[in-house]
């Protein structure tokens, strides 16, 4: 019954690497994206707050299919902008990342957002009656205690970005959910097993990742 | 409290109105047993819903198509006027199941007869005899055998059999990309992201010969591979197989096959194999 995984003819470990390294990158981006969504959301500036609010109301809220889709099918075959060269395969990859990262930045943005609400408003008093520029407030200040905060709900995120890596197919980038496609089209007589291997290996990718970042949120939460 | 009540008041009218579309269901198939208590049944058919030429579900509702016409053929074969077929949507992924759970008697759905498929079903025929092939801009002439696709970007259907042969067999090193639908590869042809779309040739051409895309693409006519189109049925039922293989040769030889061909083909310039011989199940 299993004798797919044997055969030889299909690289699963090699397609779940890619889903894997599609996780990481687009996890690094977002957080980066997220981080700056947040400060914009929480400046002085009512541009950027604006601005802030818009996108992550409207990227959140649009199907990540679309996005990633829009980002293949508008940008790259119909204006032609490609995020440097390579062939198709490195092309749809950024693209995936790229299209990942818009939409789990929001995400990361709203749950920091929620961690800066915990931190107490006197601590931003202080520090700005210490003189710190609004930069400093949100870099040394709230920031450090609001991500000691939301690492639970980052996990959170983290777990929901693995599985989206699956859309990705769609655009036709080679990782798990592609490789499960292919393997349905050949493998008519062994759906369940197909399916039954590709639902464990995210669950081995994400259960883990869910164990280690509670243990670590627990241990760094602040208790007040 | 408002909005708990607003809450309560939505999820009220939720319930009613699923148990309201349920009953709708409900006395619908009782209406279909009614008549069905009136002398005559349906039969239920799996084809594809979006390939022009062979499978598509139009806009006002109708079924147009190769495999829709040898459908209807074979139906009346078996007894049925086309008033009595249902013809229900089978994806390439649900082929097997949907024959094997018994929701459709009979698939016709550009269903290439291969060994792992017979074990889950039968099949009758084959049918037709297609060739991957590629659909190119009708003003390109870069691409005469499969080698030469080494140095050109493709593009098919995520998993599809036609993806999978160019990346083990055909040209390993052609930059080849995956879409869902053949839609979204057209988009790419015609801007030039991609310069060949690539699948069964019987496919292409009616994507050639739609209305909207008429002139802008021609088929290369290379023969990649032999895709022999077969009707899927439940496994083991000998008797039906038998019988749509009955069909299926009296529709050559009455010259019905050749018009279904003709008619759905002719448009795109599509050069169609002859009728092949029947293997299945003899």
């Amino acid at each position: 019954m299993f004798d797919f995984l044997t055969s030889g003819q299909y690289d699963v470990l090699g397609a779940f690497w890619v889903t894997v390294q599609l996780t990481l990158y687009s996890a690094a981006g977002s957080l980066i994206w997220g981080l700056m969504l947040a400060g914009m959301r929480v400046s002085p500036v009512p541009l950027m707050r604006s601005f802030g609010t818009a996108y992550v109301n409207i990227v959140r809220n649009t199907p990540l299919t679309l996005l990633i889709l829009g980002c293949s099918l508008g940008l790259d075959q119909t204006l032609g902008i490609t995020l440097a060269g390579g062939d198709s395969k490195e092309i749809g990859f950024r693209l995936a990342i790229l299209g990942l990262v818009a939409y789990t930045g929001t995400f990361v943005c709203e749950a920091l957002r929620s961690g800066i609400n915990t931190v107490p408003v006197g601590q931003a008093e202080a520090a700005r009656a210490l003189g710190l520029s609004f930069f400093q407030v949100l870099t040394l200040i709230v920031l450090p205690q609001a991500f000691r905060a939301v690492i639970a709900p980052l996990t959170n995120v983290l777990i929901a970005l693995t599985k989206n890596t699956t859309v990705a197919a769609t655009i036709g980038v080679a990782e798990a959910a592609l490789l499960m496609k292919e393997m349905l089209e050949n493998e008519a007589d062994a759906l369940f097993a197909v399916f039954g291997v590709f639902a464990l290996g995210f669950v081995l990718l994400t259960l883990p990742t869910g164990l280690l970042l509670g243990q670590v949120a627990k241990r760094v939460a602040v208790k007040r | 409290m408002k909005l708990f009540k607003a809450g309560a008041a939505a999820a009220v009218a939720v319930v009613l109105s699923l148990t309201a579309t349920a009953c709708g269901g409900g006395s619908g198939s009782a209406g279909d047993g009614g008549t069905a208590g009136g002398g005559k049944d349906k039969i239920v058919i799996g084809i594809k819903f979006d390939q022009p030429g062979l499978g598509l579900k139009t806009p006002d509702g109708k079924f147009a198509g190769f495999d829709v016409d040898v459908a209807t053929y074979v139906a009346k074969e078996l007894g049925y006027q086309p008033d009595q077929i249902e013809f229900k949507q089978a994806v390439s992924a649900e082929r097997e199941n949907l024959i094997a759970n018994g929701d459709v008697k009979l698939v016709v759905a550009t269903y290439t007869i291969n060994d792992k498929r017979k074990a889950k079903v039968d099949f009758a025929g084959p049918y037709f005899l297609a060739h991957q092939d590629l659909l190119v801009r009708a003003d390109d002439n870069s691409i005469t055998k499969a080698e030469d696709l080494n140095k050109k970007k493709l593009c098919s259907v995520t998993g599809s059999t036609s993806a999978q042969n160019v990346k083990t067999k055909l040209a390993p090193e052609a930059d080849l990309r995956e879409y869902p639908g053949y839609s979204e590869c057209l988009t790419g042809l015609e801007n030039k992201a991609v310069d060949a779309l690539t699948t069964d040739g019987s496919i292409l051409a009616g994507y050639a010969a739609q209305e909207k895309n008429k002139g802008k693409f021609k088929l290369a006519g290379l023969k990649l591979s032999d895709e022999p189109y077969g009707i899927g049925l439940k496994k083991g039922d000998k008797e039906l197989q038998t019988k749509v293989n009955a069909a299926l040769k009296k529709m050559v030889e009455d010259g019905s096959w050749q018009k279904a061909v003709d008619a759905n083909f002719g448009p795109a310039g599509y050069q169609a194999e002859p009728a092949p011989q029947i293997t299945e199940g003899s």
